[in-house]
């Protein structure tokens, strides 16, 4: 366990390149997701097959390609990237749709009745949609989101192979300096990871016993 | 439900939906002719860079890798699958001692990425990187199946566990024959949902170096030339990853209709369909 404690700033600048790279994507992927949800739900053709048509190829891509893409294959198209940019520019592209389908089944899950009853009493697409019911689906919407931010938290860690100081690279680091003390490096990698993902776990699971109350 | 959020157009709103069409229509066509462009300034669109398809061992190489993909996916899932079915039972155990340690340790295959996993199983067991790549993707997606199994038999009605203890099955018993069928057919649609991500986890098997379609993709542009054929490579190598999992999500798709039942939006499943470790 020596080789934590030895190592323990190089371990804490990685998790802040984990939670960098988390927090930059989250509020770009976030916003990009509820543009693509609202668009997939909107009156307008076109925007429908838009965001459909990005969100099923983006889904059923390896996230390792995308990485790919924006840290080597660009290079040869329009000039490198710095990896720092490439990374998160990576990440949220490939997140953005699962954070507009988890949005999207929270829209979904707003009972019948009650745009119905906007509608009824004159309300526009807009207001439907931003005055009724994004506001009730956001208790159903916020389990699923923090899945997605799960998700993306051990997502991250792709990041590592693309020339990214965070988590996962240290544990590669340490480990091959430390060819003796592997398992506690991998011990060591892990409870970082799970010291954020489990207690977001933990609180996706709360929220969602006590809609599942209220409804 | 869209078609309640807004009325059936009237002319007004015909005429603003088709401005508005037109308009998404000229924006996707213009990053669609920028992309184009910069592409053929890179002079990626030539012929010749493209003509290696023309080679069948360009093929063999790439088929190769895909092969190994497949190979690995498949033996993961089977594998996975299992381990699922044992890590539910067990987690549900009557025993304390054998329930609360299950706990644990599905939490802790949970909580981390699977590329972690690859890596340091890797270097700790001296088993080479394909199965390296696959007892990884056989332990994350055995947890989050393991779940998804425990759900789907905890959302059974309780009279089917009553009525099976009732007539004198043991717990086992019931688990196995009353519950666990059960539980299997209503969460066909995430299992395969997670089978998609485990498709794509296996392009991580390039980082601990499995020569995969990923690796067999790179070794082919290091050896043609980078700047020459990577970007054509990686067209192909991407088709080929979407036609797979479209293939195996248009399944989901089939048996979720069979079913009579809407799929369950993969963002309801834990991990969101994302996959851990990452892709």
């Amino acid at each position: 366990m020596n080789v934590i404690f030895d190592n323990l700033d190089i371990f804490l600048r990685g998790f802040g390149g984990t939670l960098t790279l988390l927090g930059l994507t989250t509020l770009f992927a976030l916003p990009f997701g509820l543009l693509l949800a609202a668009m997939r739900v909107s009156p307008v053709a076109s925007l429908r097959a838009t965001s459909t048509v990005y969100v099923e190829v983006l889904r059923n891509t390896p996230l390792l390609l995308v990485f790919t893409f924006f840290s080597v294959i660009i290079t040869y198209i329009s000039g490198a990237l710095p990896f720092q940019v490439a990374a998160v520019l990576a990440l949220t592209i490939y997140t953005a749709p699962f954070f507009a389908e988890a949005i999207r089944s929270g829209i979904n899950g707003v009972p019948v009745g009650q745009a119905e009853a906007a509608r009824s009493i004159g309300m526009t697409f807009g207001q439907t949609l931003g005055l009724v019911i994004l506001p009730q689906a956001v208790r159903s919407v916020v389990p699923p989101l923090i899945n997605v931010i799960i998700a993306l938290t051990k997502n991250t860690s792709v990041a590592g192979a693309f020339f990214i100081f965070e988590l996962f690279n240290v544990g590669r680091e340490v480990a091959n300096a430390n060819g003796n003390a592997v398992i506690a490096v991998f011990l060591g990698v892990a409870f970082f990871y799970l010291i954020i993902t489990v207690p977001l776990g933990q609180l996706a699971d709360h929220i969602e016993r006590r809609v599942v109350v209220r409804r | 439900m869209t078609s309640v959020l807004y009325d059936v157009p009237g002319p007004r709103a015909r005429r603003r939906s088709r401005i508005l069409s037109v308009v998404t229509g000229l924006v996707v066509a213009g990053v669609l002719v920028f992309a184009i462009l910069q592409l053929a300034q890179a002079g990626q669109l030539e012929a010749e860079r493209w003509l290696i398809f023309n080679d069948p061992l360009i093929w063999q190489a790439l088929l190769r890798g895909l092969w190994i993909v497949v190979q690995s996916a498949i033996t993961a899932a089977v594998l996975a699958i299992l381990l699922g079915v044992v890590f539910a039972l067990l987690r549900q155990s009557e025993l304390r001692v054998v329930r609360i340690p299950t706990t644990i340790v599905l939490e802790f295959f949970r909580g981390m990425p699977v590329l972690l996993m690859m890596l340091f199983i890797y270097l700790i067991f001296p088993i080479g990187a394909y199965w390296s790549v696959v007892a990884a993707l056989t332990v994350y997606n055995g947890a989050i199946i393991g779940e998804a199994l425990r759900s789907g038999m905890l959302a059974l009605p309780k009279g089917q566990r009553e009525a099976g203890l009732a007539i004198g099955l043991r717990p086992l018993q019931n688990r196995l024959l009353i519950e666990f069928p059960q539980a299997f057919r209503n969460m066909l649609p995430i299992i395969v949902a997670q089978l998609v991500v485990l498709i794509k986890d296996t392009a991580l098997g390039t980082v601990v170096g499995q020569v995969g379609l990923v690796k067999e993709g790179e070794l082919l542009a290091e050896y043609l030339g980078r700047s020459q054929h990577y970007f054509p490579l990686f067209v192909v190598m991407v088709a080929m990853y979407l036609l797979l999992n479209f293939a195996v999500s248009a399944l989901a798709r089939f048996l979720a209709r069979r079913r009579n039942q809407p799929a369950p939006a993969l963002a309801m499943a834990k991990d969101a369909g994302m996959g851990g470790g990452a892709a």
